[in-house]
């Protein structure tokens, strides 16, 4: 029953979609001026829209693929981080405690002080994750680009804002790329964390150290289970980078925005836009599928859904 | 002798030439047959806009609304439905065209270019104020002419009119400008106070509104020849002369009656944002030639 | 920066204005769950359902929307429904719609994977026992999905409430869109950026602290 009505429903939404357009859109259509490429005032080219899509197009893809860069290593390290368990003691050189004192993180045994590296790194990536995770990029992106070089000293502020080369671009992918790594990192500690323990203590029981625990049998199997959710992280680079736009990045969308204040044929170029999204959307999901499909582990059964 | 039938014969006939009149003034008139139908009048105000449309004590004012009240006032009079619902939907420069185009708001109060290639899908009212690009900087900074920006780094806001004058006297004169874009005039502001840019540039009044509401007014300058030529008008939906009319009519009788200039002078000399631009040559030139007799 | 610093003052004068738009978010936030959540099962059951043409069009619904940037979902919603619906209607509504649709097809692949984590046995025992498709659903494979569901169901619960930021593309006065038409009139951007994002940590993390709380609770059990 429900199934049904779902499917009429859908038909009488498309249906009454495709009559309001042709009814009440009082809209002029001119979608030759998409294939504007040069500026040609007959043909109601004031700019060449063609190359402008082209060039919002790349910025897209070079602002969603550095940012994806810097995500997927440091959320990979971020969430490994946050899967440490156990305490990482570093012996504090040249410095001898004559009293004998112990706390969470710190603590002296013969005099020798030991810092519990772990500990701080555990709390970093905790910190980080929440932080990053729970304001929205659209705010971040401000902070980033505005406030943040009115709180370094003033000569940093100044090279932030005067001579750091591309200053809109680089914010926009530095902070993207920081938002990301905050949700690849619980990717990645949901993945380190879903393999049983069993492997874990097998591994050290064969005698890995807690490095090659992680480098040999955690990591590789962890990170093939989390392909399918690190994609759909992957896509949402490219589209949460369409927020650039709003410090000033002349990314797709951006351009057609530009091109609708300077044609005011906005509606052909959003179709171009989202046409285009799709596009890359779809080039980036087969590309993860075939990346899955090469790296998969013959015999295992693959843990991810259908 | 005059029976039932009679009566609703002429009580009929009445009704037909009531109807009649009504029909006629909304005939054609695809805005006006709406408005009736609806019983509202949707009309679009930017939120912004210092002085034509912003948002003050929660309700739109400015130069642009009252123009649209008495437009508005026009319509009902014309419709004879002195009953008539308005209904105020806020508008950004990216939603405004399309607002328009479908059917939700019936004019935009707002500060619009009027230019020939929004004309493709939009129409106007006629010219309420002239502007035209100029450039904001610091005093001191040396800086009067687009000439001296040489070297140096300016704002533009994507795709406004000013960005499209200021490249094309780049392209002719071979200035190199680094250019940073914003989003809009706050940001771009922003940009200017904290020395991301040397100078911002824009419709000139809205450079002045920007100065008389920061921190330190006395230190920013408006300064340099107009490096484009940006007339304002009211934006009503495409090919309805009948509705356009209207408008038309009022804002000739306005123009005539000097009226015009004292709502100009309740907002920009000095206006309650006290931005002190008292009517310049053009301006005054242009109401003249608009008053059209009957 | 022009001397003087920053300045708070504004903050406190505007309090009523801003606790309206944080109305406003919370609202729609809330209206987009429900509606996503009831439209996402639906799209979950469709895409799961023994008919290939149902599934088809399911899968392909979800795939369309995930792969478009929110930004332009709001905007062809915002220009598109009132042509569909043959009037005009107001931002909030059509704002509201978007986020419904675009909201169900994340929410239909979370109800995707919580159905099937339920164990199959568990709806085999079902047919078993002689229920029907729909009764299966109802009484044996949801509610087991929606227990497991409920930690990330939260989760995106929060994304969907930094999420209605967006709407300020189509002039809504949402909170950071309010907090926007302030630092604007008062000439004051940073400020009230600064109060913004600490407001949305503070909701945010309260959020996140419910769902650590949620998940220790479903673990103990």
């Amino acid at each position: 029953m429900m199934r049904g009505a779902l499917r009429v429903g859908l038909s009488v939404v498309v249906l009454l979609g495709l009559t309001g357009c042709a009814g009440d859109f009082r809209y002029n259509w001119q979608w030759s001026i998409l294939t504007c490429t040069s500026e040609n005032i007959d043909a109601g080219c004031i700019g060449p829209y063609f190359y402008w899509i082209l060039q919002g197009l790349w910025w897209t893809i070079a602002v969603a693929s550095a940012a994806w860069v810097i995500a997927f290593s440091l959320g990979s390290v971020i969430g490994i981080l946050r899967t440490l368990d156990k305490p990482i003691l570093v012996v504090v050189p040249f410095v001898k405690s004559p009293i004998y004192f112990r706390t969470r993180w710190i603590g002296t045994s013969k005099g020798i002080i030991t810092v519990d590296v772990g500990w701080f790194l555990h709390g970093f990536a905790n910190i980080y994750v929440t932080v990053f995770r729970n304001v929205p990029l659209l705010v971040q992106l401000f902070l980033w680009y505005f406030v943040f070089p009115e709180l370094v000293p003033h000569d940093a502020g100044m090279w932030l804002k005067r001579d750091l080369p591309f200053p809109e671009v680089s914010t926009a992918i530095f902070c993207l790329g920081l938002y990301t790594a905050s949700r690849v990192a619980e990717q990645v500690r949901a993945g380190i964390n879903s393999i049983s323990r069993g492997q874990q203590y097998a591994a050290m029981a064969i005698g890995l150290t807690p490095v090659q625990v992680y480098r040999y049998v955690l990591l590789p199997v962890s990170f093939r289970i989390i392909i399918p959710p690190l994609t759909s992280d992957f896509l949402g680079v490219f589209k949460n980078s369409s927020l650039a736009l709003t410090i000033g990045v002349l990314e797709l969308t951006a351009m057609t925005r530009q091109i609708e204040e300077y044609s005011y044929a906005g509606f052909e170029a959003f179709t171009a836009a989202t046409v285009l999204y799709i596009g890359v959307t779809a080039i980036v999901m087969g590309a993860m599928r075939i990346v899955e499909a090469r790296v998969r582990i013959p015999g295992m059964i693959s843990l991810q859904a259908k | 002798m005059f029976n039932k039938f009679t009566i609703a014969t002429v009580v009929a006939a009445l009704f037909a030439v009531m109807t009649a009149t009504t029909a006629s003034a909304q005939e054609g008139s695809f805005v006006l047959k709406r408005i009736m139908e609806r019983g509202v009048i949707n009309m679009g105000h930017r939120e912004a806009s210092v002085p034509f449309a912003y948002i003050k004590d929660g309700k739109p004012q400015g130069y642009s609304i009252d123009l649209c009240n008495k437009f508005i006032e026009k319509i009902k009079a014309t419709l004879k439905m002195p009953s008539l619902k308005v209904k105020h939907v806020a508008v950004t420069s990216q939603t405004r065209l399309a607002l328009i185009a479908n059917g939700t708001i019936d004019m935009e109060c707002g500060s619009t270019t009027n230019n020939l290639t929004r004309q493709k899908q939009v129409d106007y009212l006629p010219v309420t104020f002239i502007t035209g690009t100029k450039l904001a900087s610091k005093k001191g900074s040396g800086i009067t002419e687009i000439e001296d920006m040489n070297g140096k780094v300016i704002a533009l806001s994507q795709g406004t009119t000013n960005e499209k004058a200021v490249k094309r006297i780049m392209k002719a004169q071979g200035i190199k400008i680094k250019i940073v874009n914003v989003k809009d005039h706050p940001q771009a502001w922003l940009a200017l106070t904290s020395g991301r840019v040397d100078a911002y540039a824009t419709d000139d009044v809205l450079l002045y509104g920007l100065i008389s509401k920061s921190k330190n007014p006395d230190q920013w300058q408006v300064t340099g020849r107009f490096l484009s030529y940006d007339p304002y008008g009211l934006m009503v939906p495409r090919n309805d002369s009948t509705y356009r009319r209207i408008g038309t009519i009022l804002l000739a009788d306005l123009m005539r009656s000097g009226e015009m200039l004292e709502i100009y002078n309740k907002w920009f000399n000095p206006g309650p944002t006290n931005i002190n631009m008292p009517i310049s040559d053009t301006l005054s030139t242009a109401f003249v030639i608009q008053a059209l007799p009957h | 920066m022009e001397s003087g610093g920053f300045d708070f003052h504004i903050v406190f004068h505007s309090i009523p204005f801003l606790a309206k738009g944080m109305g406003l978010t919370l609202l729609l936030t809330v209206l987009g769950i429900a509606g996503g959540l009831v439209f996402g099962t639906v799209l979950a059951l469709a895409r799961l359902a023994p008919f290939k043409v149902l599934s088809f069009a399911a899968g392909t619904y979800v795939n369309f929307f995930r792969s478009m940037p929110l930004i332009l979902v709001i905007f062809w919603f915002y220009f598109l429904v009132p042509l569909v619906l043959g009037q005009e209607i107001g931002a909030f509504q059509s704002v509201l719609i978007a986020f419904i649709m675009f909201e169900a097809a994340y929410y239909c692949e979370i109800m995707r994977a919580g159905i099937q984590s339920v164990r199959v046995g568990q709806a085999y025992a079902g047919e078993a026992l002689g229920l029907t498709y729909p009764q299966n659903m109802r009484y044996v494979v949801l509610p087991q999905a929606f227990r497991n569901m409920i930690p990330i169901l939260v989760s995106q619960a929060i994304v969907l409430f930094q999420d209605t930021a967006l709407v300020y593309v189509v002039g809504l006065s949402d909170f950071l869109y309010s907090a926007d038409i302030i630092a604007n009139s008062e000439n004051r951007l940073m400020e009230m950026y600064i109060t913004v994002a600490i407001v949305y940590f503070a909701l945010c993390s309260w959020g996140q602290f419910q769902v650590r709380n949620l998940q220790k609770k479903f673990a103990h059990e």
